[in-house]
């Protein structure tokens, strides 16, 4: 299939078509709204189920009742409408029913603005709905990216019957790229032993639920969701690394911090600075192991996030002290400018951080001298 | 074993299939149980069991898959229709039910039930009005009445503080995508027959794939309303039946040919 001039929203629409999908639920927000609207036409074209619902939370619930008949389902929004739906999403990892979504983030807290942003991550990545439950999250950098783990998001939700997450930022979602489709993938004819369908051909009656009213029940639940979780987690983890055979310094940021990350190494390196960029696919499972390594090679890290240093958290968790790790954020909904992140590794290279007193701190420091 | 004998063990009344043989966790005398076995026997009369989903709310009913024997999944509070509406898109052959309580349906819910019969969204909806929070312990639903007591209207529902109750079929009735909404009362037997004709009908509605039908059904709470069953059924029939007449709200004139 020939590369063709995609919109982010778009490509991930149609890209999540071609993987099969069966039902589509959502609810207008900027800067996700196209996701929507492209589907409204391509579904019903391709004799798929399309509801625009009354709300979020509406759509997750629709998602829901759609995702326990064992059929491809997904819905998109934004952060409001991500905080709205958390609610869904918990029932949804509580019943163990795969599902995708996309969470095109936006500015805030609060209605925030329609800029791109990367404050979502906390809700995304450590929950945000009640309860012991983790979501696998992957978090493209590019429209090619967007398309192929949107594809990617459906095959590991149904593998693992756990909700999968498509992390981009605004400026993603409505960026142009030349990307290339996947081929169509027919829809299935065979559903899991757990779904309901009725119970045709007088089958024994199956039934799919959050609850587990007797402790040991919900203890037992959590478990065989965490032991599943642990393969996830040793299995599933994916990254790009450019630049760092010899590096000594690691710039690392996600989506779309990621990629202006990897302009600002590149001209460092083109003078001479021996810096790397690690950029996490899955935020959730977050690379742990991968960071602790390099932790215990490199002389710093440099944290890259459009929010107030989120991941930046993880990352912290990761090094435990062993090498200096600094912070650079651009927050409600600006993204930062190459310039603006090489001016931080020349920082990183030249002053030689403590490893104490935390990132954040120097960080904001440095942001009220600037505003 | 002489014929005598045998004509007076001739089983006249029978548990439908459909109603899993089990002891249920309602308490006595509630009419939760009395809706259950019209829905199975409906589903059972109408040859429906292999290809029905039900969808129960957060309420007593909450555990209401554990006593169909047909499919089942189980709705957040108040989300039953927007979750009936995703199994129904993804299914359309298949007959979807939801069983939701006042306060599921009424409060918490009310804008996902709107929304679906405003769709004309293909479910039937059957709901089950106890005029108050049967599960947490009788707390004031939207359906109270006024003046009427419950552990949070200690001194009767206040109308100037605390509103007056929603009058939720009449409410639906008035949306193009309603195709059948209708209230009945489980207070007597005769009630019940009309109930369960109405049920019948409401799903002969989804079948013929005509959009939203519900059945309100006027229900009892004994437990929270601190009275026995019988005078439970009294206060329903004196209290709530003035309040929410039993009636037909909305027949889409193709439900009027409907025989059955
Ligand atoms: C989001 C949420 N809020 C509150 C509750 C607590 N809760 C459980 S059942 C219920 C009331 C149910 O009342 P109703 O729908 O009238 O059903 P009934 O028990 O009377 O049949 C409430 C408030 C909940 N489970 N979830
Ligand atoms: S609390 Fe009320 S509604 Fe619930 S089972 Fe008991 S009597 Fe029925
Ligand atoms: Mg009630």
């Amino acid at each position: 299939m020939a590369r063709e001039l995609l919109k982010g929203n778009v490509a991930i629409a149609e890209a999540a078509i071609r993987a099969g999908l069966t039902s589509y639920f959502g609810y207008p927000i900027t800067p996700q709204t196209e996701l929507l609207e492209y589907l409204s036409a391509r579904m019903p074209e391709e004799g798929r189920a399309f509801v625009q619902a009354e709300s979020e939370l509406g759509a997750i619930n629709m998602v829901y009742g759609a995702a326990c008949t064992g059929a491809r389902v997904m819905t998109s929004s934004s952060s409001p409408g991500i905080s709205l739906m958390l609610e869904g999403l918990s029932y949804i990892a509580g019943t163990e029913v795969p599902m995708v979504l996309v969470d095109v983030m936006r500015g805030g807290p609060g209605l925030g603005n329609i800029a791109p942003a990367q404050s979502d991550y906390n809700q995304i990545v450590h929950g945000g709905g009640h309860g012991d439950y983790h979501v696998i999250a992957l978090a493209p950098a590019n429209v090619q990216e967007a398309i192929d783990m949107t594809v990617l998001a459906f095959d590991l939700a149904e593998k693992y019957r756990s909700i999968a997450v498509v992390l981009i930022d605004g400026s993603l979602g409505q960026m142009m790229e030349p990307a290339e489709l996947p081929p169509f993938k027919p829809l299935a004819t065979q559903f899991p032993e757990w779904a309901v369908r009725g119970a045709e051909g007088g089958r024994e009656r199956r039934f799919l639920s959050s609850i587990y009213l007797s402790p040991p029940e919900e203890e037992k639940a959590n478990l065989r969701m965490l032991r599943r979780w642990k393969d996830v987690e040793a299995n599933e983890i994916r990254y790009k690394e450019y630049f760092m055979e010899d590096a000594k310094y690691v710039v690392t940021g996600f989506g779309s911090s990621g990629r202006v990350a990897l302009s600002a190494v590149r001209a460092a390196r083109a003078e001479g600075i021996p810096v790397g960029l690690l950029r996490p696919i899955t935020v959730s499972p977050f690379p742990y192991k991968v960071y602790e390594e390099l932790s215990k090679k490199v002389d710093g890290m440099l944290v890259v996030e459009m929010n107030t240093g989120q991941m930046l958290e993880d990352v912290l968790k990761a090094a435990q002290g062993r090498t200096p790790v600094e912070f650079y954020g651009r927050v409600g909904g600006i993204v930062p400018l190459p310039d603006e992140i090489l001016t931080e590794i020349h920082r990183l290279v030249e002053e030689k951080p403590a490893v104490g007193g935390h990132p954040r701190d120097r960080w904001m420091d440095r942001m009220i001298k600037m505003n | 074993m002489n014929t005598l004998e045998q004509d007076l063990e001739k089983l006249v009344y029978e548990r439908p299939d459909t109603l899993v043989e089990t002891t249920t966790h309602y308490c006595p005398g509630c009419t939760h149980g009395v809706a259950h076995r019209l829905i199975a026997e409906v589903i059972e009369e109408m040859g429906l069991r292999d290809r029905t989903i039900g969808v129960a709310s957060v309420g007593c009913s909450v555990f209401a898959y554990n006593y169909f024997d047909f499919d089942f999944v189980q709705a957040p509070h108040g989300r039953a229709p927007a979750m009936a509406t995703g199994v129904k898109r993804t299914l359309p052959d298949r007959v979807v039910l939801t069983y939701q309580g006042d306060g599921d349906l009424a409060s918490i819910g009310m804008g996902e039930i709107v929304h679906a019969a405003a769709r004309g969204e293909n479910i039937t909806v059957v709901f089950l009005n106890n005029a108050n929070y049967g599960m947490t312990g009788g707390q004031m639903a939207p359906t109270t009445l006024p003046g009427q007591k419950t552990s949070t209207s200690p001194s009767g529902r206040d109308v100037e503080t605390a509103g007056f109750p929603i009058r939720a079929s009449e409410m639906l009735s008035t949306l193009d995508g309603s195709s059948y909404v209708v209230r009945r009362s489980l207070h007597d037997p005769k009630s019940i027959r009309l109930a369960k004709k109405a049920l019948r009908t409401a799903f002969e509605v989804q079948i013929r794939g005509l959009g939203f039908s519900m059945v309100e059904l006027l229900s009892i709470c004994p437990t929270n309303w601190g009275m026995t069953p019988v005078d439970s059924l009294h206060w329903l029939e004196s209290n709530m039946l003035p309040y929410y007449p039993v009636g037909d709200y909305k027949i889409n004139p193709i439900v009027a040919e409907i025989k059955i």
